[in-house]
């Protein structure tokens, strides 16, 4: 490619040469694979199931991929030569991205309900809209653990399930609710649970976030990875077998709903609907949901974004960098982790109250590990330590994975039987392994600086490695 | 220069640390005097850098004082030290390599109050002007030289009364080492600053220093001014013949 004539445009033989050869391949490898499917017939016997048309599809999708590819890759050769811009892109999203995104979110309730109408609303604002922010706020408060102080936690659904539990067990519970009958009167406790043990769940979490720092105060990396993975793994345990305290694989149910301030989403006069001269229909409650659960991770936002210019939080991040240095620089390396474990875990309660109230159904089986490796995979995706890489790797691994419960028209290539959600885990890992190939540091690799001397400036170079220690 | 009959500044006295079962220090003496740059050389594994990170209290001595004006600080733990005056520039620079000149200078000041962080800022700025070109690159870029004398210039925002280099030339050219030891040099004279040098560049290290030490296997062999040690038979043998002056 050394020759300026040939740089004009792709090599379309070559290209089609490339693609030819690699469905040859693909044919080759799924012809026994996918071509024929051992079945049974009526009589019980073995038969072979020729599949024609799924093997066809599998190789034109090869062919057409490897295309692309290729396509792209001397696209790649020929703007090599052109200088890159700096990654002002990123800086731009970072500064004009947010007001533009938080209008957006805000109004995306009632653009949904406007357009889809009452009764498709509702998959629309809760599986895509809070089922996504669930999880941006469970990567910003982890992105607080990992991508800010460096410490790497496979067991942040424990903060997550200790959150859900504490709402729960309190809001449901007996006693509680006698006393507070008794004390205020009949049904407060029913209206307002949920306002009054969120921040209980919150500081619950925290506090089993320190508790789970203090032993793993000298560990790092690996090794942390395993700690926090095993914490992670005890508390679902304990919560699966202490069946007298969490009622075990069952769990818990009828957990209180979140009240509009005291005013409960029903049918009843007291209820939302009547008390505003509404029709009752249950889409109020999804958009205050949706809102509620907006508002709690604006303010894990805001709160990191705060702390990051706070000393606290420069000694978050310098302490991923160089332990050994900060410590040298008088910096409490104890405190710093603990801070940095607390204020995470107690976003994960948060989030995890909220979960339970949204629900009304919580279990052992919604903190399994998954989480933990889906919730770090969007810190990780997204860039650590970046709060829209987060928003943007949410979006794409949750989002995309609700938006394959979408594609019916798949069913037309791949035959009736066939369910894209299935294949999610797989889409999972390969976009996994391809972000890691493209972006090795995650979308939003850039990390802006916190202090400027005067005045905001593009800062040089980011492909520095990560400090030792 | 120095005072001999003032208290030091630092008195280390008997001084032992053990890594696990295994003695790295057999009992040091070492006195830092106010105003003095003193130097420790010795070879890969004599337990200078042990010693200094005894002083900074990780690993903390297991027999034996450290006495910082007049205070015992053989048991407080690291970040207590930093906040009494001592600022350490470890060995290998440790910069923040993703951080910002600016923000490592500003970790550097997190032991004092924050009214005193321009001045600081400023007066390290003169003392190293490529630094003050490069404030708003991440220290990760800078050069090897340039780091060094970020990891200087970060331990010097603390305001700190001793000042203590863990082997600053380390992997360094030799013209890069001669401008760092050029800046200690002056820090010392102009700012008055008490300094404690650890080095394996005996000559430079020697030229510099008011008082000087040599350790061998965790134990002081030798001690005396600079020059003397420069002129002393065994130490040109051991550490000056052939080495890189």
């Amino acid at each position: 490619m050394s020759d300026p004539a040939n740089t004009a445009g792709p090599d379309w033989g070559q290209i089609t040469r490339d693609s030819a050869f690699a469905a040859l391949i693909a044919f080759g490898l799924f012809v026994l694979m996918l071509g024929f499917k051992a079945d049974q017939s009526l009589n019980n016997q073995l038969v072979l199931v020729f599949r024609p048309e799924l093997l066809a599809s599998t190789v034109a999708l090869v062919f057409i991929g490897r295309f692309l590819i290729g396509y792209w890759q001397s696209r790649k050769v020929e703007g090599a030569a052109k200088k890159k811009a700096p990654s002002k892109w990123a800086q731009k999203a970072e500064k004009y991205g947010l007001p533009a995104a938080v209008g957006f979110l805000v109004a995306y309730p009632i653009f949904i309900l406007v357009t889809v109408g009452p009764s498709g609303a509702i998959k629309w604002i809760d599986n895509f809209g809070i089922q996504i922010l669930i999880y941006i706020m469970l990567g910003w408060g982890l992105n607080i653990v990992v991508g800010l102080a460096g410490l790497l936690d496979l067991g942040y659904v424990a903060f997550y399930a200790v959150g859900a539990y504490s709402y729960a067990l309190f809001a449901t519970s007996e006693p509680i609710k006698d006393f507070m009958a008794q004390l205020i009167g009949e049904g407060f406790w029913q209206a307002w649970a949920f306002w009054i043990c969120l921040p209980v769940a919150g500081i619950l979490a925290a506090f089993w976030g320190v508790l789970l720092g203090f032993p793993v105060l000298r560990l790092r990396g690996d090794y942390l990875a395993i700690v926090t993975l095993a914490f992670g793994e005890i508390i679902r345990l304990v919560l699966i077998n202490w069946v007298e305290f969490s009622n075990g694989y069952a769990g818990i149910s009828s957990i209180p709903r979140p009240s509009f301030f005291g005013i409960p989403f029903n049918a009843s006069d007291e209820g939302f609907a009547a008390k505003f001269g509404l029709e009752f229909t249950p889409i109020y409650r999804t958009i205050f949901l949706f809102y509620v659960i907006l508002a709690l991770a604006l303010i894990t936002a805001a709160v990191s974004m705060r702390l990051r210019r706070l000393p606290v939080g420069r000694a978050w991040e310098a302490l991923r960098e160089d332990e050994i240095a900060c410590r040298s620089l008088g910096i409490n390396t104890v405190n710093t982790k603990l801070t940095a474990f607390a204020i995470g875990a107690m976003f994960g309660g948060f989030a995890g109250a909220f979960f339970a109230a949204r629900q009304g159904f919580i279990s052992p089986e919604s903190f399994v590990f998954l989480e933990s490796a889906q919730i770090l995979a969007i810190v990780v995706l997204g860039g650590m330590g970046s709060l829209l890489g987060v928003v943007i790797a949410s979006i794409m691994l949750v989002g995309g994975v609700e938006l394959l419960r979408e594609l019916d028209f798949l069913k037309a290539v791949f035959g009736d039987n066939f369910d894209p959600a299935q294949y999610r885990m797989l889409i999972f890992g390969a976009c996994m392994v391809l972000m890691m190939l493209w972006k090795p540091r995650g979308l939003i690799s850039v990390r802006e600086p916190s202090v400027f001397l005067k005045e905001k400036k593009a800062v040089s170079a980011d492909l520095v490695k990560e400090g030792h220690g | 220069m120095s005072d001999a009959n003032k208290a030091p500044l630092l008195a280390i006295r008997g001084v032992k640390t053990y890594y696990g079962n295994i003695i790295a220090l057999k009992g040091v003496d070492l006195d830092v005097h106010q105003g003095e740059i003193v130097t420790l050389i010795g070879a890969n594994g004599a337990g200078k850098s042990t010693l200094m990170m005894t002083i900074f209290g990780k690993p903390q001595a297991r027999e034996g004082t450290i006495v910082f004006e007049g205070r015992d600080i053989t048991r407080m733990p690291t970040h207590e030290i930093a906040y009494l005056g001592i600022a350490q520039s470890p060995e290998g620079r440790r910069v923040f390599p993703r951080m910002t000149v600016f923000e490592n200078l500003q970790m550097g000041a997190h032991v004092n109050n924050l009214a005193y962080f321009d001045t600081d800022l400023e007066r390290v700025c003169t003392i190293f002007p490529r630094l003050k070109e490069r404030l708003q690159q991440r220290a990760g870029t800078l050069s090897g030289g340039e780091q060094q004398m970020l990891a200087i210039a970060r331990a010097l925002m603390s305001r700190p009364r001793l000042l203590m280099l863990d082997e600053p030339s380390l992997g360094l050219a030799p013209i890069v080492v001669r401008q760092i030891f050029e800046v200690i040099r002056e820090v010392n004279k102009e700012q008055g600053m008490t300094v404690f040098l650890v080095e394996q560049n005996a000559y430079h290290a020697l030229k510099l220093a008011s008082r000087a030490y040599v350790m061998v296997n965790g134990l002081i062999t030798m001690s005396g001014t600079g020059a003397e040690l420069l002129a002393n038979p065994q130490v040109k043998a051991a550490y000056l013949e052939g080495g890189h002056h």
